[in-house]
């Protein structure tokens, strides 16, 4: 089954990896592409690596962004912008629970849209 | 005046010049109300443009501005890197197939350069944030007839000055309302150094 990728983003690489983590527990074959911190690994966000996230979740479904504080979301809207993929959004959610029900749907196959919609409906 | 690719190239050096010579104060500022790591940011983001720019010869101004706007969207990091690499690639598409730049385009493109900024940001004037320097600036450039360095420092001077007495509405410093009060924005005080080193660059050497 081809599933909806997933992109975390967060300022701190050591979030995004715990998120995962959590995920993986009831998932184990949505993709998932992490881009926390910077390109230096300091505390941040990077458009490249959001870039390089975007194309390593992408699996042909489309994929969701979840991001942190401040420049996060910034930086995805650009990344989204820049990113030569279709199908890119960014999820108006917070990152942990959001992505969480994101994987989840993923996982039984729905489409980007009946995610989005869920998503609206739980925050 | 006239905007070459030599002369915006000492342009982009001389904002680097600036930047490096106040990165300590810009981290003091950002310190006060921000997660202070603005001087850094800045400092690291126009270091990598001077090694990049120089690196390459480009055909126009334009070319030479994506570049420019390009590094400093993936080496700032922070806020600081999508808005000062927004302002720079408007700056860019705006003067596209424009060379040498003249005045009216070079106004034109700053009006863009804000605009950007301020829908990247979803800021907008009196929020303490660099905007409070870009608008007004645009707006400077389009009232005014011809270049005078001079009055542009001054103007960009004045404006920055000006965010000290606003309360943060946007970025981290929001976090402290009232309390940001009595402190320059340091994203604000980044553009005025972006403004004098045009000025410096662009003055006329009798």
């Amino acid at each position: 089954m081809v599933n909806v990728g997933v992109v975390l983003i967060s300022h701190s690489p050591k979030i995004v990896e715990g998120i995962k983590e959590i995920i993986r527990q009831v998932n184990k074959d949505v993709p998932i592409a992490l881009a926390g911190g910077t390109d230096e690994g300091e505390i941040g966000t990077n458009i490249d690596k959001i870039i390089t996230a975007i194309e390593e979740a992408d699996s042909g479904k489309g994929v969701l962004l979840f991001f942190d504080i401040g420049s996060a979301k910034m930086n995805a809207e650009m990344a989204v912008e820049m990113s030569e993929h279709e199908q890119v959004k960014i999820a108006e959610a917070p990152l942990v629970e959001g992505a969480y029900v994101a994987a989840v749907e993923a996982g039984i196959g729905k489409s980007m849209e009946e995610i989005l919609q869920t998503l609206h409906k739980n925050f | 005046m006239e905007l070459t690719v030599n002369k915006g190239l000492a342009w982009l050096k001389t904002i680097n010049e600036k930047i490096q010579e106040k990165k300590d104060y810009l981290t003091d500022l950002d310190q006060a109300i921000g997660d202070g790591d603005h001087g850094i940011n800045m400092a690291r983001g126009f270091q990598e443009v001077e090694k990049k720019v120089e690196a390459n010869d480009y055909a126009d101004v334009s070319d030479l501005l994506k570049d420019a706007a390009m590094t400093l969207m993936s080496k700032v990091g922070g806020a600081s890197g999508p808005l000062f690499g927004t302002a720079f690639l408007k700056l860019s598409m705006s003067l596209k197939e424009k060379d040498p730049v003249d005045y009216p385009s070079f106004s034109t493109a700053v009006g863009a350069a804000a605009e950007g900024i301020k829908q990247r940001g979803k800021a907008g004037q009196g929020e303490k944030t660099m905007v409070d320097v870009w608008v007004p600036m645009a707006e400077y450039l389009q009232n005014a007839q011809e270049f005078k360095p001079d009055e542009l420092e001054t103007k960009a001077k004045s404006a920055m000055e000006a965010t000290k007495e606003i309360s943060a509405k946007r970025g981290r410093a929001a976090y402290l309302g009232d309390r940001s009060i009595g402190h320059l924005d340091p994203g604000s005080v980044s553009s005025y150094y972006i403004f004098a080193a045009l000025a410096e660059t662009l003055q006329e050497r009798k």
